[in-house]
């Protein structure tokens, strides 16, 4: 087995951050801690950047819609692995969330300068892989994946 | 053009950031939209925006953006203030209207930090 491989086993490399839904004063809090560990860790910027921004976007969409979640960070040698599980409403149709300029948003989101109808297309387009499922009345799952084409050896 | 030139032309306050006045900036993007910040701006422009909440700073942040310039008089909230100071982000006001502020920049040789979207507006 590739020993990189064997590097993103360690738990070290796993960290969980929850999310309270509703407080607004701390969003973005998570991709703020998220960007200081990936930066420690030595990954390039970019990488860096588009983890920070896919990560921000995602606890915003907790922080206006959902009771609570958690992020789930996982850094490989070859990639960042960012999961986003909630707790709430759901999204009852996938397609039509993820266009441009749909929204659900109340004013006091939209106040904080979000609800636009970007949030969704935004970190499926900083993400190099981005899966969605979502359960009305349960909750959404988000997998971003973001390559790192240095391929960090020591992380 | 260094930020103390800015402040200068712009009739800004320093609220946040005396001591960051001699950071060099050449690009700028304004936008009262947050998602449209996270997706178009480009590291070390300034930010022109008459938000003024906590997110303006998380997301100046999370785009590694130079300065944030407050436009139409607005004053920062106390919790983007503290997180300006936590993150280091410099933050000026100005009384100057949006479209203003980003002429007299201009005219001054700052530049948009893209000219218009597109394909390439996303960098994946």
């Amino acid at each position: 087995m590739n020993p990189a491989v064997n590097k993103s086993e360690d738990t070290l490399n796993k960290y969980s951050f929850n999310i309270e839904g509703g407080n607004f004063n701390d969003a973005g809090t998570v991709s703020t801690r998220i960007k200081s560990i990936l930066k420690q860790k030595g990954l390039p910027n970019d990488v860096v950047r588009k983890s920070a921004i896919v990560c921000y976007e995602a606890e915003i969409n907790i922080v206006s819609y959902a009771r609570k979640g958690t992020v789930n960070l996982t850094i490989t040698a070859e990639t960042v692995e960012i999961e986003v599980i909630d707790e709430g409403p759901g999204i009852p149709d996938i397609e039509q969330a993820m266009e441009q300029g749909y929204s659900t948003a109340n004013q006091q989101i939209r106040e904080m300068g979000f609800g636009a109808g970007m949030g969704l297309h935004n970190i499926n387009s900083y993400s190099d892989k981005f899966d969605i499922t979502s359960e009305v009345n349960k909750g959404t799952f988000l997998k971003m994946i973001i390559n790192n084409p240095q391929s960090t050896k020591d992380l | 053009m260094k930020l103390r030139e800015v402040k200068e032309i712009l009739d800004a306050d320093v609220i946040v950031g005396k001591d960051k006045l001699d950071i060099e900036v050449s690009t700028a993007f304004g936008a009262d939209l947050m998602s449209d910040v996270l997706a178009f701006a480009k590291a070390g422009s300034l930010l022109l925006t008459g938000l003024t909440n906590a997110q303006v700073v998380q997301t100046a942040a999370t785009r590694h953006i130079a300065a944030i310039i407050l436009v139409r008089g607005k004053e920062p909230s106390t919790e983007a203030i503290d997180m300006a100071k936590e993150l280091q982000i410099p933050i000026l006001a100005t009384k100057y209207i949006l479209f203003e502020t980003a002429g007299i920049l201009y005219s001054k040789g700052i530049v948009g930090c893209l000219k218009k979207v597109g394909n390439d507006s996303f960098h994946k």
